[in-house]
């Protein structure tokens, strides 16, 4: 009997696996290459870039981040030099990562086929997803993340509706409001629970001097519409962001943006068995790491939102720790300890103003959990009793 | 609705395609998905919750949160919001969870 | 007050501005940038380098106003597009202010538009004397607006006046 050719899997082999082709794992991959290794980078859309195709701003950062440049064009520059690098990346878009086995091998998906893959170290950079927000009918068609708004209106050109009420002030919120008055959309009104704006104030001056107003200390409390969103009932809300009655006003608009923050998109690092933690500070459960990026288990590596949610040029930083880290731990090379020192200056230099401070609260926690932990493992391994 | 001019992008799109939505012809172009030419042509509700049958739009147009279940030429589950969209596509609002051995 | 829902009020970017002389003797630059936030391309873009160098990317811009002369090429290099250039001496009457403008469609020179101040109220009108947009600009085109004198500190954005059929038609809006 014969067997059929399509169904006999190969296991392929790598050194890296990169999850993701966003910022972070861009950053990874190129740093890899560079050391000389051979890189395998999937992602499961059709292009690399990740958030950064649909970002029209120019970035912040230093020239090391690509300042001054739109997200879009770094985009195209990062995977040029992917194009262009010394060494071989194999590049697997249209791809999904659907799940990792215990003697290392991921299982991975293109065309509806599934096939094995067994790298010798892994990093995970699959990013974030939107956070949802609890108010009456937000399941009507119109409530979109900001995230998706963003994909309409700047990947295919088309806009989410004539007129949008931007929940959330924080970076992504300005930032969006800014790119629908770009596409031609008018911004009712940006509604921010907190008594201060989160994002930039830049970015705030921008959308305020085209008039939209911004709300802080007041929420969303229903959206209405029959089949589809028709307007929003807003109300101030108290310091302790309960409703305060006799508030509520309702606002005629047909897209709903939430852009109430991100959470990082765990999945394949949690079903791996990376040891987890909460930190509300970075969006949610995070895997444990070291400043290297290592995870707690020793051949997967974590970079980008998926480590903790902040800023682009953040993520580009800590994936080339990443693909340093991963890279260094499969080919010697003298140059490492002073490659992952500049860039660990970097991230302390971009985390270091009056915005970053809820990163620093997070990635201390963060920190303190990893001591401990060491702590432990040396008990373990003396044999001596914990206290 | 679809950006003609933008300050900072151009936005350069493929083929017009026709397809049918619900039995209505509706066109879109290569290389957008299948949701981007729905709300191109102002289909927002994309079908219904199972069991309240509330109506169901996109919410993270990137393959997440599948909310924008739809059936796709007679099969059903398609994530809509990810599905790139092809020439004489028959796109379907799904009943209920939808049925998933359907060959049709 | 900044930090809250309003935009920055005079006596908060007062301490950016040049002392009262320097206003009178031509063009500056004013960087409303009040945030420490990880960013510096604006130390670069000055060919007279009239922007301090910053000990860490976090600094606050800060202008040596004796070498400003005005020329304006770091307002589309700013990522927050938060630099205008004010001249009041630019005639008796009218005083000349520089923005960056990222929105279509573009007013073009001769135009008479409304001037909208950091709220984005109208504070007055404004005559379009030239549109900068050059490639090095990366679409973050520059509009010189000339105005009453009393208003150049206010005036920070601009919109077409009502009715101009320019305005609109950027997208098929059909009624969804």
């Amino acid at each position: 009997m014969r067997c059929k050719r399509e169904r006999v899997i190969f296991l392929q082999q790598t050194e890296i696996a990169v999850v993701g082709g966003g910022p972070a794992g861009l950053a990874a991959a190129l740093e890899a290459v560079k050391m000389g290794c051979q890189v395998t980078l999937i992602d499961r859309h059709a292009f690399l870039g990740g958030q950064l195709v649909k970002q029209t701003h120019k970035f912040f950062g230093s020239s090391k981040q690509y300042a001054g440049i739109r997200g879009i064009d770094i985009a195209k520059r990062l995977a040029g030099d992917l194009d262009s690098g010394p060494g071989k990346v194999s590049l697997e878009l249209n791809t999904t990562v659907l799940g990792y086995y215990d003697d290392g091998v991921l299982l991975v998906e293109k065309d509806e086929r599934v096939s094995p893959l067994f790298p010798e170290r892994i990093i995970v950079a699959t990013g974030a997803m939107e956070k949802m927000l609890l108010f009456r009918n937000n399941d009507l068609p119109g409530v979109y993340g900001a995230g998706a708004v963003q994909t309409l209106m700047n990947l295919y050109g088309v806009v989410p509706g004539c007129r949008v009420l931007m929940i959330g002030a924080g970076n992504i919120g300005l930032i969006v409001s800014y790119q629908l008055l770009q596409a031609g959309v008018e911004v009712a009104a940006i509604v921010e629970g907190d008594t201060r704006i989160g994002g930039y104030l830049v970015h705030a001056a921008k959308v305020q001097r085209s008039g939209i107003p911004i709300y802080t200390s007041h929420t969303i409390l229903e959206a209405t519409g029959e089949n589809c969103v028709e307007g929003a009932v807003i109300c101030q809300v108290d310091e302790k962001w309960q409703p305060l009655a006799g508030t509520e006003r309702e606002i005629a608009v047909d897209v709903i943006c939430l852009a109430v923050g991100l959470t990082p998109l765990t999945e394949l690092l949690r079903q791996a068995g990376c040891e987890m933690y909460y930190v509300p500070e970075l969006g949610g459960y995070v895997p444990l790491r070291d400043e290297n990026m290592q995870t707690t288990l020793p051949h997967i590596f974590v970079a980008g939102d998926a480590a903790g949610v902040e800023e682009a040029s953040i993520a580009m930083v800590e994936g080339k720790i990443a693909g340093i880290s991963a890279a260094g731990s499969l080919r010697s090379c003298t140059k490492i300890d002073g490659l992952l020192e500049a860039c660990r200056q970097e991230l302390h230099e971009l985390r270091a103003g009056d915005t970053g401070d809820k990163s620093r609260r997070g990635l201390e926690k963060l920190r303190k959990t990893m001591e401990k932990r060491k702590y432990a493992e040396k008990d373990e391994s003396t044999g001596l009793l914990r206290a | 609705m679809r950006v003609i001019q933008h300050p900072i992008l151009h936005f350069q799109r493929g083929r017009e395609i026709k397809f049918t939505f619900n039995g209505r012809e509706l066109t879109g172009y290569e290389g957008e998905t299948i949701a981007a030419a729905l709300h191109a042509s102002g289909v927002r509700a994309l079908g219904h919750s199972p069991r309240l049958n509330r109506p169901r739009g996109f919410f993270c147009a990137t393959g997440n949160c599948s909310s924008c279940l739809m059936k796709v030429n007679g099969i059903a589950n398609v994530r809509v919001c990810i599905t790139p969209l092809q020439e004489g596509a028959v796109v379907e609002v799904q009943k209920g969870k939808g049925d998933i051995l359907a060959t049709d | 007050m900044l930090k809250k829902t309003k935009v920055p009020a005079f006596y908060e970017h007062k301490n950016g501005l040049p002392h009262a002389e320097r206003m009178l003797q031509g063009p500056f630059a004013l960087i409303e940038c009040y945030q420490r936030i990880p960013c510096d391309p604006c130390q670069y873009a000055c060919p007279r380098e009239a922007i301090k160098t910053f000990q860490d990317i976090n600094d606050l811009p800060e202008i040596d106003y004796d070498r400003c002369n005005g020329c304006g090429r770091c307002l589309s290099k700013c990522p927050g597009l938060a630099i205008v250039i004010i001249d009041s001496t630019f005639s008796l009457q009218e005083g000349l202010v520089k923005i960056p403008f990222e929105f279509l469609p573009l007013p073009v020179a001769g135009d008479v538009v409304e001037a909208l101040n950091r709220e984005g109220r109208v504070v007055c009108r404004a005559r379009v004397l030239k549109v900068e947009n050059a490639q090095w600009q990366d679409r973050t085109p520059v509009i010189w607006l000339t105005v009453p004198k009393e208003h150049v500190l206010d005036v920070r954005n601009l919109r077409l006046i009502q009715g101009d059929e320019r305005d609109g038609g950027r997208y098929n809006c059909l009624p969804l």
